[in-house]
């Protein structure tokens, strides 16, 4: 899919039989051979102790590999600092609290772009359209902590994306949202997307990948148990079984009702309305 | 019988500029699983609290109508004479968790009431055996996943024998295992326990599953309170509060649309779960498969 749009352009993250061990001896990462290239949309899924927050993490410096390497549009990340990294890879934590530091919002956003050294001026004009791109900038003068959690949220996100990265990776957008805050989590990180940014999020919400991620990348026991789009994941119950996950319900019963001919990679209503359509057509003979 | 009777109850913090909860009526028998869903900070935390007394013993504010448990007001009743009655389940596992291990975390509440040693233990036993951690006794809980200290948790609310559980959101910070773990301990205490259980969760999938009634609170009011197939058919209400509708029942709705099968369908019950969808394209296709033809 992606060899399509973007051809032999170097990866802008590439990871070689990367090994992460924790110092307390767990073993995280066995053996990840990934690329990440503009313009993908990534979906790490699998369950929890699998690797992904590990994984991410390697991609902007903050754990360096026990074996094997990354390297971050042809840096080797063991040999730059988080700083260099950040600029390239923003990487915005599953609790935004974790990363919320100062005591207003402008200020917040504006916190790692001023780590930066960058010029004043230059610091105020990405905060100001870090917040706009984010929807908060009405909020610039509040409290983070006194905003809602889907709110902390996009302070977190401003203040990645005020460092101005090429990828933009968000652990969990969702968790602990409500559904309406979700979509609206996920229509903005959709809205990045199509500005540019190359987008990864680990979720374990599956409706939300078949109806955002263009790739997905299945870990299991710190290895890729898969990586190919959403529609072949689900449509393949040995490997989610595997990882312990559930493709969307609908994907379910496409995949129950398959004997009748539905495809197995249905991902939405709409789409098995049509199958249904066409299906039913033909038993009744019109 | 009616073990829950909320009468136009009204609710605000002192904190709070506009009514929290407003004229909320509600009633809710011994052995039913009322599932509560609607968007943040429509009142459904606070609807929680007001069951166990935290409003408005606790927490300080204005109240109107009120709220009756097991036939007493709760304004007659202490919170501690409140929490042998309903036991409470939060969202975040973690800020729960006092005890230093699953053993002591169980007991506390027990030994708060001066319960004889055995009496104790044989609770504690019954309790964890009942969420499936009958093993888990001397686990510390950096030891235990997301979704076994939510179960520890309910294990903690089950030895104070309540009548009735509440749980808030108990699964939204747990991953799929962990939640369907949680789920799993929560339908089977309303089928073989009978106890009778009030659960806030945007999950609707699983909601559908196993509630016997589903309540929309949107901005402090009840907006709807049906069984879960007529929950599901107020598209509209359900769109516009945000609550998302399990993926087979928008499926079944286009079908209902569809001017081929409107007739056909008419008669036949909204499939809300995959077992019914699966049902009901099954007999819309005649049973036919493709290799039969």
């Amino acid at each position: 899919m992606r060899s399509e749009n973007h051809a032999p352009i170097a990866p802008l993250v590439q990871a070689r039989g990367l090994h992460y061990t924790y110092p307390d001896g767990t073993s995280a990462l066995r053996g990840i051979d990934l690329e990440i290239h503009r313009g993908d949309y990534v979906a790490i899924i699998g369950e929890n102790g699998s690797g992904k927050t590990t994984l991410v993490k390697h991609f902007n410096g903050l754990l360096k590999s026990t074996e094997g390497n990354v390297s971050v549009m042809g840096i080797d990340t063991r040999n730059a600092t988080i700083a260099e990294l950040s600029t390239r890879v923003g990487y915005v934590f599953q609790n935004p609290d974790d990363q919320i530091c100062t005591s207003r919002v402008e200020e917040e956003v504006a916190f790692g772009a001023k780590n930066l050294g960058l010029p004043r001026d230059e610091i105020v004009r990405r905060s100001e359209k870090a917040m706009k791109e984010t929807g908060i900038y009405h909020l610039k003068d509040q409290h983070p902590l006194y905003l809602g959690k889907g709110e902390r949220q996009r302070v977190a996100v401003a203040s990645i994306l005020a460092m101005q990265p090429e990828v933009l990776i968000v652990d969990e957008p969702t968790t602990g949202q409500d559904r309406r805050q979700s979509r609206q989590m996920m229509d903005m990180i959709g809205q990045l997307y199509s500005q540019g940014y190359t987008v990864i999020i680990i979720t374990h919400d599956m409706r939300l990948v078949a109806d955002y991620a263009k790739r997905v990348v299945v870990l299991c026991n710190g290895k890729v148990l898969f990586d190919g789009s959403p529609a072949d994941a689900f449509s393949r119950p040995e490997t989610i079984k595997e990882s312990a996950l559930q493709p969307p319900q609908i994907t379910q019963l496409a995949q129950m009702l398959r004997d009748f001919g539905f495809p197995p990679d249905i991902l939405n209503a709409e789409q098995m309305y049509v199958a249904f359509k066409g299906i039913y057509a033909r038993s009744r003979g019109i | 019988m009616t073990l829950i009777e909320l009468n136009d109850f009204w609710w605000k913090y002192t904190s709070s500029e506009d009514w929290v909860l407003r004229g909320i009526d509600l009633k809710v028998n011994r052995g039913e699983l009322v599932a509560i869903t609607g968007p943040s900070g429509a009142g459904k935390t606070s609807l929680c609290m007001c069951l166990n007394g935290l409003v408005p013993h606790t927490f300080r504010g204005a109240m109107k109508g009120s709220v009756v448990v097991e036939g007493v007001d709760t304004r007659q009743q202490s919170v501690s004479a409140l929490s042998r009655k309903v036991g409470m389940v939060f969202q975040d596992p973690e800020s729960q968790f006092i005890g230093m291990s699953v053993e002591e975390e169980v007991t506390f509440g027990p030994e708060n009431l001066a319960l004889p040693v055995d009496e104790i233990e044989r609770r504690m036993n019954w309790a964890l055996k009942t969420v499936g951690m009958a093993g888990a006794k001397s686990k510390a809980p950096h030891e235990l996943s997301g979704g076994q200290k939510q179960r520890i948790a309910i294990a903690s609310a089950l030895v104070m024998l309540p009548k009735i559980l509440v749980l808030d959101e108990p699964t939204s910070e747990l991953d799929p295992i962990g939640k369907a773990s949680v789920f799993s301990v929560v339908s089977s205490l309303r089928r073989e326990h009978d106890l009778t259980t009030i659960l806030v969760e945007h999950n609707t999938e699983e909601i559908a599953r196993f509630a016997d009634r589903v309540i929309l609170i949107d901005r402090g009011r009840v907006e709807i309170d049906a069984p879960p197939r007529e929950f599901f058919s107020n598209v509209g209400p359900l769109e516009k509060s945000g609550v998302e509708i399990p993926q087979v029942a928008i499926f079944g709705n286009m079908l209902r649309a569809d001017p081929l099968l409107k007739e056909e369908l008419s008669k036949e019950a909204l499939p809300i779960t995959l077992e019914e969808a699966y049902k009901s394209v099954f007999r819309l296709l005649g049973g036919r498969r493709m290799h039969e033809k």
